[in-house]
């Protein structure tokens, strides 16, 4: 006891307090031998319990054989285990670089909603193969799921080399034949290696008895292989969760950053309503932040007193996300009962519940080809492209784009189940009006293209409004500052003429409001202005 | 900007869980016994909602054995913090003298605590109550959820149980269903006490080596709390350096020798005890981690 000096301790806690956390998803059969390699990878990554070690070597000395790396994680399932209907067990251990967070999902052809639902979550899945049997139609399955479901990296581990001789013949044949398939999932990345995870064998260390083999062993590659900027990348988006309000003098709004980042002083657009604002403040215990970024939980006071609450969603005006009442989407179906279309269902995505309604089964996929078929209906494990049409709009983007603005669950309103995980790949803009059927400020950037530009004072604004309007964009002339302001609400581009001294009302009057404004008259500055 | 770590991730993850409960449901209570576990999760808590207070109270299911250190604790935080904080007792079953001498651990625990805590939820109105329950404490926590779903006698029921995809937690019940949350769910025990490290949490200093009194039996140290503590014929207390690594009902928890003083040194004597079996030692005190781990399951 006691060994380990402080100073060594505090070592290491500071290396693994620097540690990125990487999820990934183990799919195979328990034939393939994936207890046994989640099991080993749990032992070399300290992910186990000295009472669990205990009791496997304990199980295992009965059978004489050398340490069951199999039963850490089966075994001794209780009864009511058995019972639950979705199987998936997530394990934690940490690797050198990394922190792993392992969803251990069952690979039998029934259990496609398991997969998906360890995927959902996942940087990079893992799939493991039988050497003697090569790629059957399950790993293909599981490759084609883990596609749909976003990850970007995949790992295929050919286990039990000891089974066909260490052979390379076979092991190259197995990874030709499977990478060709590959090919046309769209993977940025693809691993295929030799394992045998029994012995250990390129699971933590190289094996001699794979010496032709020259790439990473496992765990190499779970501490190297890219964690997916998705969760982290692209352009900012704020579902937001609640309002905090403890006294009159100070709003913020309560969220996850789920993509992309946000610096005090960015402007940021509230959808569906279509409200321009700036964040002035970035909050949280142990005080503000200048700036914040995926994943990071905050709380943003906001410039305008705005009433944006739960179940809007801030933005990034440069790449806002769409505003959408119609939407196809992959939709893996998890319900007892198949889909239907006169069975009123919800949605959520975000932080949003909305009533749905499922318009028509665009396609069904068969799992074995991967194609594509007609049927009527989703049945429980199906996945196919569902038309939905929601009650109230929704602020999406493409799931293959961002993850969690692209995702949502379905529930059935009658029984509260949870039936059906959608990735939506097509949506159709809403035009019919946020609030109380007022067309919004996004609903007319939407149809022109464009957002508002206020143009002072320029010089030949006949002659410049032509070639804007030439150009493409919604313009016209105002000669008074109340005129200059309905057109900017109206979202058009506004030569501003002033017939008087309207310049300074009108900038008095425009103070403070988030409206692009062009000083110079300059044809390319004012496209751009209205474009950006 | 500096990367974002582990902890970072797993900070964000269960304020974001804490945020959704109280934001769809009516009336959520924070289960919390001020062992470490509860210390990590009322700090995400109060984050979540900073700098506005806690919108839900807190609840202490209280069965009168608590370490005296553990109410010193509890009753510090809450006022430092300005909380709400309830406490559930089972005053039938202290009435009818159930105490952890004359009962098996089994009965005393079902009647001052399981029934303590489903009287109280009931009583209250409470459909979402959080808990501190991690899914590495037991291999049969590998599949529990993050809202864990309680039918009209707050049972579980496995067939009732949904699955959990991304973070979009489905949270429909109908009038008198409930839900335990488990926003603590992803993080390991390393995490907790990194996290505790990290944040300077306060926690109750049972957890830190100690001269104390304490009695042998079955092969743990238990330690004499105050002068309620029966002595069987022939035990006497002796002065022990000890530490607890679980906290619950002071007759009923085992202390194991220690010298880690320190969040660091208990740190290390876990890192250490852990790794030491690699090379064969057996170190029989993690057994009684696991007794306690299991305790609490059917606690929760």
């Amino acid at each position: 006891m006691g060994a380990l000096h402080p100073a060594a301790i505090g070592e290491i806690l500071r290396q693994r307090e620097q540690k990125e956390l990487l999820r990934l998803v183990v799919v195979g059969s328990v034939d393939d031998g994936k207890s046994t390699l989640i099991g080993r990878l749990l032992y070399e990554l300290h992910g186990l319990y000295q009472d669990q070690i205990d009791q496997v070597r304990r199980a295992t000395k009965q059978g004489g054989a050398a340490l069951d790396f199999s039963l850490f994680t089966d075994g001794l399932l209780a009864e009511r285990e058995q019972a639950i209907t979705i199987d998936v067990a997530y394990r934690y251990c940490a690797s050198k670089r990394r922190k792993l967070i392992i969803a251990d999902t069952p690979g039998h052809v029934q259990y496609t909603r398991n997969m998906a639902t360890g995927a959902s979550t996942a940087d990079v899945a893992v799939i493991l193969l039988d050497a003697r049997l090569g790629t059957l139609p399950q790993t293909r399955r599981h490759a084609f799921i883990a596609a749909l479901l976003g990850i970007r990296q995949l790992v295929v581990a050919v286990n039990k080399m000891d089974l066909v001789g260490f052979s390379q013949a076979a092991f190259e044949e197995i990874r030709d034949d499977f990478l060709s398939f590959a090919e046309r999932l769209g993977f940025d990345g693809v691993q295929v290696l030799p394992l045998c995870a029994s012995d250990g064998d390129n699971v933590a260390a190289p094996s001699a008895r794979l010496a032709w083999h020259s790439g990473a062993t496992l765990l190499e590659l779970l501490d190297t292989v890219p964690v997916a900027r998705h969760r982290t990348g692209g352009a900012f988006r704020f579902p937001v969760q609640g309002v905090l309000r403890p006294n009159l003098d100070y709003r913020a709004v309560t969220g996850q950053i789920v993509a992309g980042e946000i610096a005090v002083g960015d402007e940021v657009v509230a959808l569906p309503s279509g409200l321009r604002t700036r964040v002035t403040s970035i909050d949280r215990l142990g005080g503000p932040l200048a700036n914040a970024r995926a994943p990071q939980a905050v709380a943003l006071q906001l410039e305008h007193q705005l009433d944006v609450g739960r179940g809007e969603l801030l933005a990034a005006p440069d790449s806002p996300p769409i505003v959408t009442r119609r939407f196809e989407a992959d939709v893996v179906w998890l319900g007892e009962q198949p889909s239907d279309p006169r069975r009123g269902y919800l949605v959520k995505h975000g932080t949003r519940v909305v009533p749905a309604r499922i318009e028509r089964v665009c396609h069904r996929v068969d799992l074995e080809t991967i194609e594509h078929q007609e049927a009527p209906a989703l049945t429980l494990n199906d996945i196919g492209r569902l038309a939905l049409a929601v009650g109230k709009p929704l602020v999406v983007d493409r799931y293959q784009g961002c993850r969690a603005t692209g995702a949502f669950i379905v529930i059935d309103a009658q029984t509260n189940a949870t039936v059906g995980a959608g990735m939506i790949t097509e949506a159709t803009a809403s035009h019919d009006g946020a609030r109380g059927g007022a067309v919004s400020a996004v609903e007319r950037r939407a149809r022109f293209g464009h957002g508002p530009v206020l143009v002072w004072n320029p010089a030949k604004a006949e002659a410049l409004e032509r070639a804007l309007w030439d150009e493409g964009l919604a313009t016209a002339i105002a000669n008074t500052p109340e005129a200059a302001r309905a057109c900017v609400a109206a979202g058009l581009v506004c030569l501003f003429v002033p017939e008087d001294r309207g310049t300074v009302a009108l900038r008095a009057q425009l103070a403070g409001e988030p409206v692009p404004m062009v000083e110079t008259g300059i044809f390319e500055e004012i496209v751009a202005a209205a474009r950006a | 900007m500096s990367a974002l770590t582990h902890l970072d991730e797993l900070e964000a993850e269960s304020i974001h869980i804490i945020r959704e409960v109280a934001a769809e449901f009516k009336k959520p209570v924070m289960l919390y016994s001020v062992g470490k576990d509860s210390q990590v999760l009322l700090h995400l808590a109060r984050k979540a909602f900073f700098p506005a207070p806690l919108p839900f109270p807190l609840l202490h299911i209280d069965t009168t054995w608590k370490f005296r250190a553990m109410y010193e604790l509890r009753d510090h935080v809450v006022r430092e913090h300005g909380l709400q904080l309830i406490v559930g007792c089972n005053q039938r079953g202290l009435d009818e003298g159930i105490n952890p001498f004359d009962y098996s651990s089994q009965r005393y625990t079902r009647v001052m605590k399981t029934l303590a805590l489903v009287e109280t939820l009931k009583t209250h109105g409470f459909d979402a109550a959080f808990g501190g329950a991690r899914r590495d404490e037991e291999k049969s926590r590998a599949k529990e959820r993050v809202y864990s779903f309680r039918d009209r006698d707050q049972q579980w029921d496995p067939r009732n149980q949904r699955p959990e995809l991304w973070n979009l937690y489905n949270g429909r019940i109908e009038a008198g269903e409930s839900i335990r949350v488990f926003p603590l769910s992803n993080w390991t025990e390393l995490d907790v006490w990194q996290y505790v490290l990290r944040e300077a949490l306060p926690v109750v200093p049972l957890y830190f080596a100690a001269e104390r009194p304490v009695v042998r039996r079955g092969g743990a140290w238990i330690m004499v709390d105050d002068d309620r503590m029966r002595l069987l014929p022939g035990e006497a207390s002796v002065l022990k350096r000890v530490r607890f690594r679980t906290l619950g009902c002071y007759p009923l928890s085992g202390a194991v020798e220690s010298n880690a003083t320190t969040v660091i040194e208990v740190i290390g004597e876990m890192l250490d005890s852990r790794w030491s079996e690699r090379q064969g030692r057996l170190i029989d005190h993690d057994e009684e981690g696991s007794m306690e781990s299991k305790k609490r399951e059917g606690y929760f």
